[in-house]
Parts: C-alpha cells; sequence; structure tokens
C-alpha cells in the first residue's frame, strides 16, 4: 500500500485559531512543516474553501485572523498521529500568545 | 566649508529598532526595473522558459539555504531564520509552481512575466484581506518573486561590495538581501516601505541595526555616500547633515550607547536631593516625535524644543500652519508641564537659495540666530504668531536665541507684543502666562545680565555655544577641540555669575546645553542651584540619580572648593575623584 492513500483512516477536527496574529507566514510554515511530517495528506477548510495542508500559499489565501474556525481533514495511515501533532499546536497557539 | 555643504534635510518615517548611526548611505538596488517581459512568439520557446523558470527556481533555493546557514552562523539571533523557510516553502509551493507554468504555457510569455504574474494574482487574493498584517505578509511572496527573477535575470548572488559600516537605503528588503549585504558591514536601514512588523524590522531588532522604515521617497532622495543620520527611536533620518547636527547627535549616539534599562524603573521619580532641594528636569528635543521618549526618560517637561527642522525640512518656508501643527504637539502634553519653544537659531543660508547670497566666512559669528529674525521680520513674525497660538494649549515659554544685548531683546519684545496684539484684537484666544526668555550664550550677555534680567522671566543658559564663544573655540574644528572644556574655570564663573545674578532679580535660571545632560557635573550644577536642567531625554535617567543620591549642602560643598581652584585640569580632577567617591557604583575608577 506504499504511496497510495490508506482511505480508511480519516481524521477531522475543528479548531479555533486563538494566537493574537492568527495564521501568518511563521504559523503557516509550521503547519507545513507538520504535514510534510507525516505520510497522510492534510487538507485545510475554513468557510467552505478547502487547502492542501502541504501548501503554504494555500493556507495563507484561506485567511485565517484570530478567532477563525479551522477544519482539519487527515487521511492517510498516520492520521491519528497527524491529527494529534496538529490539535496540539494549535492548542500551544503555535507558540505564540 | 559651505561651498560644498549639502543642504540638509530630514524624511521621517517609523522607527522599528531605535538606537542612532551616523554613517553614510548605500543604495540597494535590485535592479528591478531591468526585467524585460516579452511574449514567446515561438511555441518552441516555451519549454526553454520552463526550464528557465525550473532553473531559477532550484538556484533561488539554494542560495537560500545558503543564506540561511550564513544567517545562523552570524549568531544575531535565530529568529530572522524563519522567514527565508517561510521563502524557501512558497518556492517549493505545489500552487506557486504550477501557476507559473500555466502562465508561461497558456499565455505564452516568458519565464519573468510569468512570474510576475503569479505574484500579482497573489497580491489581489491579500489585498481583499481585511487583517492588515496578514495582508502584509505579500511581501513573503514579492521576495520569493523577485529573487526568482534575479536568478532568471543571471545576476550573480555575489555579495555585493559596498565597503565599511553603511547604512542601507533600500526601497524595501528581505532577510536574504541583508545576508547578501554582509550585514557585519551595516549600521542602519532606512527603507521606502515598511512597518513595525515588516522583515526588515524583525532583522533589525535581533540584530540590534538601528532602522527607519516607511519612509515612501528615501531611495529617490538619498544617493550612495550621501552622508546620513539614522534615529532608530524617534523614526528619522537626516540627510547630509551639518556639522553642528551631526556633533549633537554624535553625543545622542553616546548617550544611547550608555543609556541603561535598569534606570528608567527611577526616571520617573523626582528630582529631588536628599535633603530635599529639587530640580526641573527638562528634555531637549528637535523632533516631535521625541516627545514619548522625553516622558519615558523622565522628563517634567520640554525644556528646549529646537525648531530649526521646521525650517530645514522642506523646500518652501513653513508657513504659519506648518509651525503651529508642531507646536500643537509639544504644548500641553500630558505628562509634561511645559514646554520652551525657543525661535529659530540658523543662520540664513538655510532660507536662501542664493548661496552666495548668504555665504559668511564665519557663520557662527555671523547673520544667524536672533540676529536673522530680526533681520527677516516677517519671517520672524510667521514663526511668533504660530508660537502665541500654540499658547492656549498649556504652559508655554518662548525663548530667543543668542542675545547679545539689551536691544536684541528689546527689538524682539517689541515684535512679539505687536504679534501679540494683533492676534487679541483679531479675538484669538492665547494662553494667559507666556513666559519670554532668552538663552544666555554669548558672553557679552552675561556681562549685561543684570540689565537683561529686568526683560525676561528667565535664562537659560546654552553652554556648547558659551564654551565656544568664551573660549573661542571652533567645535567643529577638530584641531581645537581639546579646548573645549566644561570646567574651564572661566565657564564656570560665567555660569555662576548669570545664576546670582537671576535669582538676585527674582527669574529663573535654566540650564539647557550638553553640559547639563552630563552626570559627572551634577553635583555642580546642584551646587550653583540651577532651578531646571534641560538635557537630552536619554542623559535624563543617569543624572536624575545622581541628583536623587546627593544633597544640596555637600554640593554646595563641593562647588566652594571648585571655585577656588584656578586650572581646568585641578577642577577636573578634584571633581573626578569626589565623584567617584561619591558614586563609585556610576563613576568606575577605569571608566571612560
Amino acid at each position: 500500500m506504499h504511496g497510495a492513500l490508506d482511505r480508511d483512516m480519516v481524521a477531522i477536527g475543528t479548531f479555533e485559531i486563538t494566537n493574537k496574529l492568527g495564521i501568518h507566514a511563521r504559523v503557516a510554515a509550521k503547519l507545513v512543516e507538520t504535514a510534510n511530517r507525516f505520510q497522510a495528506e492534510t487538507f485545510l477548510e475554513k468557510d467552505g474553501v478547502e487547502v492542501n495542508g502541504r501548501s503554504i500559499l494555500g493556507i495563507l489565501t484561506l485567511y485565517c485572523p484570530q478567532g477563525s474556525r479551522l477544519t482539519i481533514r487527515v487521511e492517510g495511515v498516520d492520521a491519528g498521529e497527524a491529527m494529534a501533532a496538529f490539535a496540539g499546536l494549535i492548542e500551544a497557539k503555535f507558540g505564540e500568545t | 566649508m559651505a561651498d560644498d555643504q549639502k543642504k540638509t534635510f530630514v524624511i521621517k518615517g517609523i522607527g522599528v529598532s531605535p538606537g542612532i548611526v551616523i554613517g553614510r548611505a548605500y543604495l540597494f538596488d535590485r535592479q528591478d526595473a531591468q526585467v524585460p517581459f516579452y511574449n514567446l512568439n515561438d511555441p518552441g520557446l516555451i519549454s526553454a522558459e520552463v526550464q528557465r523558470f525550473r532553473k531559477a527556481l532550484r538556484e533561488s533555493e539554494k542560495q537560500l539555504l545558503e543564506l540561511k546557514n550564513k544567517l545562523g552562523d552570524l549568531g544575531g539571533g535565530m529568529e530572522p531564520l524563519y522567514i527565508i523557510d517561510v521563502h524557501i516553502m512558497i518556492m517549493r509551493d505545489r500552487k506557486f509552481i504550477d501557476r507559473t507554468l500555466k502562465n508561461i504555457r497558456e499565455m505564452s510569455v516568458n519565464a519573468e512575466w510569468a512570474v510576475r504574474m503569479t505574484v500579482d494574482k497573489y497580491r489581489e487574493i491579500f489585498d481583499r484581506m481585511e487583517d492588515d498584517y496578514l495582508r502584509g505578509r505579500i511581501s513573503d511572496i514579492q521576495y520569493a518573486g523577485q529573487r526568482i527573477l534575479t536568478n532568471l535575470a543571471g545576476k550573480g548572488r555575489a555579495a555585493i561590495d559596498m565597503g565599511e559600516g553603511v547604512v542601507i537605503i533600500a526601497s524595501d528588503l528581505s532577510p536574504a538581501d541583508t545576508a547578501q549585504l554582509k550585514i557585519d558591514r551595516v549600521l542602519g536601514f532606512a527603507t521606502d516601505v515598511g512597518g513595525k512588523t515588516s522583515h526588515t524590522a524583525i532583522v533589525a531588532r535581533s540584530m540590534a541595526i538601528p532602522a527607519v522604515l516607511g519612509l515612501e521617497s528615501i531611495t529617490r532622495a538619498v544617493r550612495t555616500n550621501d552622508d546620513i543620520i539614522i534615529d532608530g527611536s524617534a523614526g528619522v533620518v537626516i540627510v547630509h547633515p551639518d556639522p553642528e547636527i551631526r556633533k549633537r547627535y554624535e553625543e545622542k549616539k553616546r548617550l544611547y550607547e550608555k543609556a541603561q534599562d535598569d534606570l528608567l524603573d527611577c526616571a520617573r521619580l523626582p528630582a529631588v536631593t536628599k535633603d530635599h532641594y529639587a530640580v526641573e528636569i527638562g528634555g531637549n528635543i528637535e523632533f516631535i516625535e521625541e516627545i514619548p521618549s522625553a516622558i519615558l526618560h523622565g522628563a517634567d517637561g520640554i525644556g528646549l524644543y529646537r525648531t530649526e527642522f521646521i525650517y530645514i525640512n522642506r523646500e518652501q518656508l513653513p508657513d504659519e500652519e506648518d509651525h503651529l501643527a508642531h507646536y500643537r504637539s509639544v504644548v500641553g502634553v500630558k505628562g509634561l508641564s511645559w514646554a520652551t519653544i525657543r525661535t529659530f537659531d540658523l543662520g540664513g543660508d538655510k532660507f536662501f537659495l542664493d548661496k552666495k547670497l548668504s555665504r559668511e566666512l564665519n557663520p557662527q559669528l555671523g547673520l544667524r540666530a536672533i540676529r536673522f529674525c530680526l533681520k527677516e521680520v516677517e519671517l520672524f513674525k510667521v514663526q511668533l504668531r504660530a508660537i502665541l497660538r500654540a499658547s492656549v494649549q498649556g504652559k508655554l515659554r518662548i525663548m530667543f536665541p543668542m542675545i547679545s544685548g539689551i536691544e536684541e531683546i528689546r527689538e524682539a519684545k517689541r515684535i512679539f507684543t505687536e504679534v501679540k496684539n494683533e492676534l487679541l484684537a483679531k479675538g484669538t484666544e492665547l494662553g494667559k502666562e507666556i513666559e519670554i526668555g532668552i538663552m544666555i550664550e554669548v558672553p557679552s550677555a552675561v556681562i549685561v545680565a543684570e540689565e537683561l534680567a529686568k526683560e525676561v522671566d528667565f535664562f537659560s543658559i546654552g553652554t556648547n555655544d558659551l564654551i565656544q564663544y568664551a573660549l573661542a573655540i571652533d567645535r567643529i574644528n577638530e584641531r581645537v577641540t581639546y579646548l573645549y572644556e566644561p570646567l574651564h574655570p572661566a565657564v564656570l564663573r560665567l555660569i555662576k555669575q548669570v545664576v546670582d545674578i537671576g535669582h538676585k532679580a527674582g527669574i529663573r535660571v535654566a540650564m539647557c546645553g550638553e553640559m547639563a545632560g552630563e552626570p559627572a557635573y551634577t553635583m555642580i550644577l546642584l551646587g550653583l542651584e540651577l532651578d531646571e536642567l534641560s538635557m537630552n531625554p536619554l542623559a535624563i535617567p543617569r543624572v536624575k540619580k545622581i541628583i536623587r543620591g546627593a544633597t544640596l549642602k555637600e554640593s554646595k560643598a563641593l562647588l566652594k572648593k571648585v571655585m577656588t581652584l584656578s586650572s581646568t585640569s585641578e577642577i577636573r580632577s578634584f571633581v573626578g575623584a569626589a565623584m567617584r567617591k561619591r558614586f563609585p557604583e556610576d563613576f568606575p575608577v577605569n571608566g571612560p
């Protein structure tokens, strides 16, 4: 099953972006780095628009200032771990205030 | 000297990284304007353009990785490195690459044009964002695009040789540009665009390099090798500073470097000696942008507002409203109990475009300050009217510079009263207690101080000029600066005479020269019983610390002893020893 998506493993979570500056370049870079650590594909969705979690420009153009609600969907063998990583990152406000 | 002296001018922007730099400009040009754009007439060229784009992309990425290592090696803090990661991620972004390739293939444009179109597309998207900070992130995409364009143009990434110690002038800078510029040789940044959160600001702060951004036109106004001063605290850039301004900024720079944050804690405490003798502390400023710093550093009021930059900062003469806008920002400011505005204190050469008319062999002794104002009465009146109109806002003191005898102050007052009556006749509301004072800086004024005291509400001793005139030294001439000595017995006697005469006449005596801000002299000045010491805001915390730690009694005893000494060297070593003994922490034995 290498290389192909394992459609059986899907994790979905919705989060509020609480850091002051919202998803700016550094935060987007952290999300991309996280997405790239896993085999699973990551999709970020806000207001009906979905982008690939490996695309920094996709994430930036999603436009998530403080208070935005972001839905993350991860599909693949390590989807659970990936989702836990995203949740931790957002929980910690990306290391910001 | 005046022959090749270019006209001093000022550009104001946003101070994003504090500190002062005095240096020469280096205009950084990414040669953006020379990027070629063209249509591909032959479809066979498309694959070649695609290859060019991919190659430029690979090179750009490689360079950024190298630059990242280089920046990391400099050890100036890790903060800016993530920005380079962001730029690398943008260059690897599938959307970014696909869009650009699509432009080449479907629009039949060259790689440069295709990259520009992609960047423009993102600009459109970002422009719609409401959040200022997020909208500003378009700059990352622009930086990435710019770097690809540079590689497409085939320009190497050879570090630019700009020589030692320069101030970088640019439209905008990415951290990658910064590294390319041999950042260890950069003294400061001044850019057309940008603000507190832009990348240049972040880099500058993390490297502790003073920077002023958002200057709008700096790249057009400045040429490589121009003399330039950057005040990253006030957000001001001074181009072609004349020697006097340069001198003053050298002093500010010295103070800034010595300023300690821990002293700020007690900066707002009153300047009162242990035996309850209170001194008022003023801040000397030349830009209204310096007011917050004056308050922060503990000024009770503005003891000297130099108005010269209102004049030399422009093409045309300032009108009354221009003046008023500045004075309104200085008078009645919350947290400051008075403002002393000094009228125009420069030579006429700052006005006239025809240099021949105004060229003087010895401008320091020439037609300047009050002399010039009394000759050009209409110009003088414009300033006086604005000062008077601002007086309704709060406690205002007006001060005339370079008064050398009784006629000058009487004439200045006559014109002042005339303007005042005109305003009152028009029903203009004015402040009730505008005080009138003079600078005591010409030795003759000290000699006739008794008469002068009858004409005014206060004296303010301008030690810089008083020393220069009394000891006959050109402060700008390096060969005689060794003679410039505030502790010369003649200088101390002149000052004492002014204070004694002023107090006998029942008027306030202030000091607003550099001497007032030197902590080594603070006890002497306390002993002299000056009512107000006005100084560069950055000097206030240290001076206050001495005042609060000393007593008037011991200061008077110190002064008494000093006045019996006949040579500068005796006075210097005596005062030095006394201060070291009394304040060992502030005057270390091996200190400067």
